[in-house]
């Protein structure tokens, strides 16, 4: 018996138990409540406000809200593609790396500010310090602000009652920055480091043997990556490298960080609607969903790779070994610790790998697969995560109204036609993405050629890149050799259709509920708090993922699985 | 949108300075002063030279020696350089792969050539390659696996390799995260600090 599942329980315990009050802060902070913090950082705040020359009360509504988020990610892609194409010309560059190609440049740019942070760069081959920090860090505080910030939108949509105005985009990113992100990140930098992880602007090291040992301010980007829900890693190996996830305790908190501020989420959003069993009851539905994932994924790992049986090798954990597939896997974390970061980062959007996803066992790859396919909504990117669940919710309470034949509501908003076509586009945008991505590449040589595993794994190879970037995750099976034309081009494209495809019907939505009157409760309203709403929620988002995928899954991942005793 | 652009170039330039370089720059900063050795790596040193860090591993191929897991890092020119510090990854073969099964098997061979007395199960850890191939563990069975090679190798009496061995056992943190281990940088130098660098086989 390994101890992943005692490991597995005492992540869901303390992963709860911090929701509450990081849930509470941030309900603070995004409702103009006062938090510890603001003694220090509200003069900064302040000065930022004046130098864009706004008020902190000026209204937006849905569109000047959505373009506000759009201008500052056509910045930030412009910015990251200089600094890609400058760099050998730039400070901070002991290892002189030269300028990036483009298509890489693009690719590694709409990946950063869509949230995805696929990586078909790797990192300390590729870029220098001044990028790492000054592009992609900058990228991962704002597009995870900018999930929390559509996040915000979205529920004063609901809550307000006849009005007009969404918020103020700007306040929104500038507080999430201030008051949530930057300094849970610098506490969990700091603590990193004091595990290993690596944080300093040196050359590369030649030891006395002639090992190259790379360098860089890890620790800062790393800490960030994983709360921001962005998963780009500073090394190629993301965090399977030791310098960017040097031990146990390290990888623990770092799988913490990745669902912590989606989890809290659900607190906020019952903060906000001043209902905090609507907040639990989302989260009790993530929790389920999520459960029932690691179960599957951990006994897969765990249990190892049937294809290696009979070699004279032993794969059964004891006392003094782990066992399990160990194929890609760090030994520190074992198949337990992998496989628990492998579905906590494919709940949310994260994308970081601490041990390769494309060595896992079929079944234990079908996990990560099926959770981004779902639209990571099981706890989910920050922000980003609890708006995708919401559009559920409203599905859920939509099919609940047709089974009485009454207009359904949800949080006191008629939920009519025009939102459900929001929602709808939101969901089912990104499923097309996915299906007709993999389709096109199957039928194209040049795509065909990337991949590097023979047999259903190949094709699971193309589909998990289509998942993943449509769905703005960034993790990858790797061994398909995506830094060319057609994928470099392709999944970039899968990427701001996956960012912008939902963020713009999302807010469009909070801009039609925002006009409605309040409906009081009737006898008719299907209460959106209790075990029976949970329940359909759950069957909801399975039913869309199941009908959606699983055909595309039985062609790779199962066909795999049932194959496997056979190869020799 | 002309009436956001200046509200949009400044929180872009603000939030830049503010999460590009004050927060890294300021975490560099204190993070040397906190925990310098951490933040530079982790380096051991032996004479005054860097000969390693604690963290990564190291490719050891002599029968006096532990081996550590399996690396498949490439160099720049996608030759195989085992535990390359400037180039992480895996293998990312499919668990169906016939090379991944054939790869292992290769493995084992290598291990039962260089100790055929070793005759019992090899542990997984210790054929398979890491994710980021520089693993500086092995588990505790797979350093005990080779303790009758070194032993040997070293002319030393087994018990003693295996209570270094012992000496070297890191449990799980907290007793549940992650996994019994044993670093294999360490445990070679220890071997070197006790029994001397350049002890011969003594038969």
């Amino acid at each position: 018996m390994s101890h992943a599942w005692s490991q597995n329980l005492l992540y869901l315990a303390l992963l709860l138990s911090l929701a509450y009050p990081l849930g509470t802060h941030m309900a603070k902070v995004l409702e103009d409540g006062r938090t510890l913090l603001h003694p220090i950082l509200r003069p900064l705040e302040r000065g930022i406000y004046r130098l864009m020359g706004i008020h902190e009360d000026d209204e937006m509504g849905w569109k000047a809200y959505a373009w506000s988020i759009t201008l500052i990610k056509l910045l930030g892609l412009a910015a990251v593609f200089l600094l890609m194409k400058t760099q050998a010309a730039l400070p901070l560059n002991p290892e002189r790396q030269a300028n990036v190609a483009s298509g890489l440049s693009f690719n590694t740019d709409v990946s950063f500010i869509t949230n995805t942070n696929w990586q078909a760069y790797g990192g300390e081959a590729t870029l220098s310090y001044l990028t790492q920090m000054l592009g992609l860090t900058v990228q991962n505080f704002i597009s995870a602000a900018t999930g929390i910030a559509v996040l915000a939108a979205l529920v004063r949509g609901i809550t307000r009652r006849s009005a007009a105005g969404l918020g103020n985009a700007w306040v929104d990113l500038v507080r999430s920055t201030l008051y949530i992100l930057l300094p849970l990140s610098f506490a969990l930098a700091l603590f990193l480091v004091s595990q290993g992880v690596i944080q300093n602007l040196s050359a590369y090291l030649h030891t006395a043997g002639g090992q190259v040992l790379a360098m860089g301010p890890a620790a800062s980007q790393v800490a960030i990556k994983m709360l921001g829900t962005n998963g780009g890693g500073f090394f190629g190996a993301n965090a399977a490298h030791p310098f960017e996830n040097s031990s146990p305790l390290s990888n623990f908190v770092q799988m913490l960080s990745i669902l912590l501020i989606p989890a809290a989420l659900c607190v906020t959003f019952g903060h906000m609607v001043k209902d905090r069993r609507q907040g639990w009851a989302l989260l009790a539905a993530m929790t389920v969903m999520f459960v029932g994932a690691l179960a599957v994924c951990t006994q897969a790992e765990v249990k190892g790779n049937p294809a290696l049986d009979g070699l004279g090798m032993t794969q059964v954990a004891s006392l003094d070994q782990p066992g399990g597939n160990m194929e890609g896997k760090e030994l520190r974390f074992g198949p337990g610790g992998s496989a628990l970061w492998a579905t906590a980062t494919t709940a949310a959007s994260n994308g970081s790998v601490n041990a390769m996803h494309d060595s896992f066992t079929p079944l234990g790859g079908l996990v990560p697969l099926w959770l981004m396919q779902l639209g990571e909504v099981v706890f989910g990117g920050v922000g980003s995560g609890l708006y995708g669940m919401l559009m559920f919710a409203l599905v859920a309470v939509f099919v609940g109204g047709l089974m009485v034949g009454r207009t359904p509501e949800y949080l006191g908003k008629k939920v009519e036609a025009f939102e459900m076509k929001m929602a709808s586009i939101a969901i089912l945008l990104p499923c097309a993405a996915v299906l007709i991505g993999t389709a096109i590449s199957v039928l194209v040589p040049a795509a065909v050629a990337s991949v590097s595993n023979p047999g259903p794994h190949g094709f699971s190879q193309i589909l998990y890149a289509w998942s993943s970037a449509s769905n703005n995750n960034g993790s990858a099976f790797a061994g398909l050799n995506t830094n060319t034309p057609f994928y470099n081009n392709g999944l970039a494209v899968a990427m701001l259709l996956g960012r912008f495809g939902v963020i713009w019907p999302v807010l469009a939505l909070a801009g039609s509920l925002v006009k409605k009157k309040h409906t009081p409760e009737g006898l008719g309203t299907l209460p959106t708090h209790t075990p029976l709403f949970v329940g359909v929620l759950i069957g909801v988002v399975l039913l869309v993922g199941a009908l959606t995928f699983i055909p595309a899954l039985a062609l790779g991942p199962i066909a795999e699985h049932l194959t496997l005793r056979s190869i020799r | 949108m002309n009436f956001q652009l200046r509200p949009a170039l400044v929180a872009f330039f603000a939030l830049s300075a503010l999460t590009g370089l004050a927060y890294p720059l300021g975490v560099t900063g204190l993070a040397g002063a906190l925990f310098p050795h951490r933040a530079q790596g982790s380096l051991i040193r032996r004479n005054g030279q860097v000969i390693g860090s604690e963290w990564i591993g190291q490719s050891f191929t002599a029968p006096r020696d532990f081996w550590g897991r399996p690396s498949v890092t490439v160099d720049t020119q996608g030759r195989p350089l085992p535990y390359n510090g400037a180039g992480s990854g895996g293998s990312n073969l499919a668990p169906s792969n016939p090379d991944l099964r054939k790869a292992v098997l290769d493995r084992i061979t290598t291990l039962r050539t260089a100790d055929p007395e070793a005759t019992g199960p090899v542990p997984v850890d210790l054929v398979t390659a890491s994710g980021s191939g520089l693993d500086p563990h092995i588990s505790p069975a797979s350093a005990l696996f080779q303790a009758h090679r070194v032993a040997l190798a070293r002319g030393l009496d087994e018990a003693r390799v295996r209570g270094l061995v012992a000496a070297h056992v890191e449990g799980p943190q907290w007793g549940v995260l992650g996994e019994p281990r044993v670093n294999v940088l360490k445990l070679n130098l220890a071997l070197d600090d006790q029994f001397g660098a350049n002890n011969q086989k003594s038969r």
